[in-house]
């Protein structure tokens, strides 16, 4: 067994006593990146030299005593919408081609706490808005358990790179999926976790009222491990929340002896692959075998989710996206006649394909005579989407279902139809809109050897609900 | 002009709030820095950056609010309003639309027709933006975010003025209030007060609005005067010449006393407002407003009744002094270390009134302190200056806000009481005079006003005059 073997947890047990050291997990991932990332091209940037200089810090640190958290040395990647003092942040668009930010995001600055070596920034769509990770300025990420297919997305490239094995857990971001379903598709453990647990400080922002930064990792005892770690009250972000409850590891327990789980049927309906529902429901029955109490309702307004979502998310995204306009930083076009000529030729320069779409889309929902019939009417959406889930957990602990409709598509096929592509979110993106966590963990294969993912969906602020169910689960099925 | 006009007038006014921190970040607001040295990644816009609301906003407002008789909005929210702008750093300004903090109010004004209550639409909050800098020699602009974020409200009022008095008399009510409660120094000349005018006309008796015009660029209130006189001719103008007058936001030219069009109706930006996400609504609780109206402190109208009643000044003292905070303060500051009441305003509306119209000054700008006042009064009251000398060292004090004790002894300034020396002065003075002292005696009483002052100035402004009128009495 090698070092890349580990899960993050076990790796610093490892190092903690003294069997591995800080260098050699960083070296084994650097090999690794050396052997595979030409074939999957994970990271945007890999930070080889400060990956080195930072394990001797650490290194050093451990061993006098200082950093004794259950991370401590352990190589991590972190999605590259995530500013890192002094490393490139690109959101893997080109109009942050050249962006060095002056100050890390705080959930990055609670893992160098906990004395996590950043390896590089993952590859994702460009600003977050993409679900195959193929919308990037730098090159398609590849599955890397069948290079034809996409990662997913937007975290792709986080996904990826734990899949790999080019790191040990990664950090991602979720708007309305972005870390549950490219786990699900690379066959990892990914969580979003209640809006307002991470902070989003450092967090360059797509939709701000529904991003939320979480981890992907190896296993579920992983993903509790970093969740506890980048969990934080921050006063520089008016929406974090004070929690007394983020010991997350404590729910790392194999019982769901009593515990109510309700299937929505309306996850199960058209457009769902059979055999992702076979596996869904299979893993639903190892629950049960468990001692859960398994029971399909109806939760309704699913399918008012996506149209929801697109209009609240591209709406911020127009207006947060605003500030790349090549006056401060980033990228400028290289010739132009006056101001507003150089905003425009900046921005249709610097932004592909998909974010326009999304400006435009967002400009259009906020333009006057709009505001009311499509923002406003969204809003309310939301509100009832929350009223639903919220009458689902009067009756639930917890709400299981699919991820996503199929299994990775191949390269290529999803940007051609973006209608199509949004509707792959239709069971993430509700989550987002509530506010609520939701775990996605592997559930088997489907015929091509693709992974699939299980969703495990808890009320706000009741991670520990979830996290008790898919571990018990991933337990059953070791 | 054959038809009877009438001038309709709304007004919205930006007070820049004396916080010492920005309104969404730690930076500081002071005036004057190095490009950019008050500034961070939130008020400049980095990526990743979020806003942080300063708590302090948000009591100004109130205290604003509740002192022009406004409701308080007890869950009010900030709303993102889009336009592109170098000046702006993210592109979009944090302000108020749909939840403003203030609603409903109302101040009363001096009218015409005796008191006149204008009434306040709302008042939201909302971050300035940055100073663009324009360099011909470089070909090229700066900017400097020292002042993105510094906090604003913006006061908007009903169209319930109907002439360039009421105009004034509202904002000099406005100003007072505002400066009263300490919420900012409202200076219209630096900018922590900027007025933008709402105007428009119709036949006297008309119910409806005309078309109205906003009038931008306004840096005093003889500039609001004249663009008001200017615009309501030129809207005058053009109904009665069979054309119409077009809604749009004019720049008005002081020096030219001309305004121009900037942009018309048509050409108005969509901002695109939504609800600002980053931050969660702000809920004010009874007790809150409660605890903001308790710390109120004390506005002109029971300043100048506690004047009258407590220190006996006369009404028409307690008006002046209480036009300016600054010298309402200087006052009680002066007598609260035993100068007579009486003394000190007469200091304040004589010698300070006339020092500030000859400097060019407003009330705002003093800069001397109540301890040199109250030691100057003193010297007076003991006797060891005389009343010209007092004039010359108020004007020091005045100016360089001199100790006057020190300035008196330093100087050699103390009166002259030495009987005998004045004695011997007096009789050279008499003796070169004699056409004087011949008047005198033939009962021209004006001839020793004279006399007097030539021995004032054979010593240099020292004598005593008690002394010296003695002397030439006796002499005489």
């Amino acid at each position: 067994m090698g070092i890349l073997d580990f899960t993050a947890v076990e790796l610093a047990e490892k190092i903690k006593s003294k069997e591995v050291s800080v260098r050699e997990a960083v070296d084994a991932v650097l090999e690794q990146i050396d052997k595979t990332e030409e074939n999957y091209n994970c990271y945007v940037t890999v930070d080889r030299e400060g990956a080195i200089k930072k394990a001797e810090e650490v290194q050093k640190k451990i061993d006098a005593g200082e950093i004794d958290g259950p991370l401590a040395g352990v190589p991590v990647a972190i999605k590259d919408n995530m500013c890192t003092e002094g490393l490139l942040t690109t959101c893997s668009s080109k109009i942050l081609g050249n962006f060095i930010p002056t100050f890390s995001s705080e959930a990055v600055l609670n893992l160098e706490k906990a004395g996590a070596v950043i390896i590089g920034k993952t590859n994702m769509d460009e600003f977050a808005m993409g679900s195959t990770t193929e919308t990037s300025a730098y090159g398609v990420t590849r599955n890397p358990r069948n290079p034809e297919h996409v990662p997913g997305g937007s975290s792709g490239g986080s996904a990826a790179a734990v899949a790999a094995n080019e790191c040990f857990y990664a950090l991602g971001s979720d708007t309305g999926g972005s870390i549950r379903q490219p786990a699900g598709y690379c066959g990892v453990v990914g969580m979003k976790p209640t809006y307002s647990t991470v902070s989003r400080y450092g967090l360059i922002a797509y939709g701000s009222s529904l991003d939320q930064i979480g981890p992907l990792s190896k296993d579920v005892r992983d993903c509790a491990t970093i969740l506890e770690v980048i969990a934080s009250h921050d006063p520089k972000d008016s929406t974090s929340v004070k929690r007394d409850d983020t010991d997350f590891t404590s729910a790392l327990v194999e019982d769901v002896k009593g515990m109510k789980i309700g299937i929505p049927k309306d996850y199960l309906g058209e457009g769902l692959d059979p055999e992702v529902r076979d596996a869904v429901l299979k893993a639903a029955e190892v629950l049960k075998d468990k001692g859960a109490i398994i029971e399909e309702f109806d939760l309704g307004l699913v399918e008012y989710a996506i149209p929801a979502y697109y209009t609240i998310a591209a709406a911020e995204a127009s207006s947060n996206l605003e500030r790349f306009d090549g006056i401060k930083y980033g990228y400028r076009t290289e010739e132009f006649t006056d101001l507003h000529n150089m905003y425009k030729k900046t921005r249709s320069e610097g932004f592909g394909p998909e974010v326009k779409r999304r400006i435009m889309l967002g400009s259009f929902v906020l333009s006057s005579g709009y505001y009311d019939a499509y923002y406003l009417k969204a809003l309310r959406v939301k509100a009832l989407i929350k009223k639903a889930f919220d009458d689902a957990f009067a009756k639930y602990d917890v709400i299981l279902g699919p991820v996503a409709p199929t299994t990775a598509p191949k390269l290529g096929e999803s940007l051609s139809d973006p209608i199509k592509m949004y509707l792959g979110d239709i069971y993430t993106i509700s989550l987002n809109l509530a506010g609520l966590p939701g775990i996605c963990l592997p559930c088997g294969e489907d015929s091509n050897g693709l992974p699939i993912g299980l969703q495990l969906i808890g009320d706000c602020f009741k991670e520990k609900n979830i996290i008790r169910a898919a571990f018990t689960y991933e337990q059953s099925v070791k | 002009m054959s038809k009877e006009y009438e001038t309709v007038i709304g007004l919205e006014v930006h007070v820049e709030l004396a916080t010492k921190t920005k309104i969404f970040c730690g930076c500081s607001t002071a005036f004057g820095a190095e490009p950019n040295a008050h500034t961070c990644p939130v008020c400049t816009g980095m990526p990743g950056s979020l806003p942080v609301l300063n708590k302090q906003v948000v009591e100004y407002a109130m205290a604003v609010g509740i002192a022009t008789n406004c409701n308080i909005t007890q869950y009010c929210k900030f709303d993102r309003k889009n336009y592109f702008y170098p000046d702006n750093p993210q592109n979009y300004q944090i302000s108020q639309l749909y939840l403003p903090i203030c609603r409903d109010g109302y101040v009363e004004i001096k009218g015409e027709n005796g008191t006149k209550k204008v009434g306040i639409h709302e008042i939201h909050m909302e971050e300035d933006a940055g100073k663009l800098i324009h360099s011909e020699w470089d070909d090229c602009s700066m900017v400097d975010y020292n002042r993105s974020g510094v906090p604003l409200i913006e006061i908007v009022s009903e169209p319930d003025m109907r002439s360039a008095d009421e105009v004034i008399a509202y904002l000099d009510k406005l100003r007072l209030i505002i400066q009263y409660l300490g919420a900012s120094d409202c200076k219209l000349n630096e900018g922590s007060m900027r007025a933008d005018v709402n105007l428009s006309v119709r036949e006297v008796g008309a119910k409806e609005f005309g078309t109205r015009t906003e009038m931008k660029n306004l840096n005093s209130f003889k500039a609001i005067a004249r663009a008001i006189e200017n615009e309501r001719e030129r809207q005058i103008d053009l109904i009665e010449s069979g054309e119409a007058v077009v809604q749009e936001t004019r720049r008005w030219d002081d020096n030219k006393e001309y305004s121009y069009a900037m942009r018309s109706k048509e050409d108005a930006q969509d901002y695109r407002y939504f609800p600002e996400p980053d931050l969660v609504p702000i809920v004010i609780s009874d007790e809150w407003i409660d605890e903001v109206k308790s710390r109120q402190p004390e506005l002109r109208d029971e300043k100048m009744a506690r004047y009258e009643a407590d220190y006996k000044i006369p009404a028409y003292d307690a008006d002046i002094i209480t036009s300016s905070k600054k010298m309402a303060d200087i006052f009680e500051q002066t007598v609260e270390l035993g100068a007579n009441p009486k003394k000190v305003s007469n200091y304040l509306m004589g010698e300070t009134m006339r020092l500030l119209k000859e400097n060019d000054m407003d009330a705002d700008e003093i800069s001397f302190s109540p301890k040199n006042l109250a030691a100057l009064i003193k010297l007076i009251d003991a006797g060891t200056i005389n009343s010209s000398v007092a004039k010359e060292v108020f004007e020091k004090i005045f100016s360089d806000d001199i100790e006057p004790e020190k300035y008196v002894e330093e100087n050699g300034l103390k009166m002259d009481n030495d009987e005998d020396g004045l004695r011997k002065i007096i009789e050279e003075v008499v003796a070169a005079n004699p056409q004087s002292v011949e008047d005198y005696r033939n009962g021209k009483e004006k001839a020793i006003g004279f006399l007097v002052g030539q021995t004032m100035k054979a010593t240099k402004g020292k004598a005593n005059p008690g002394i010296i009128n003695k002397i030439l009495k006796e002499l005489l």
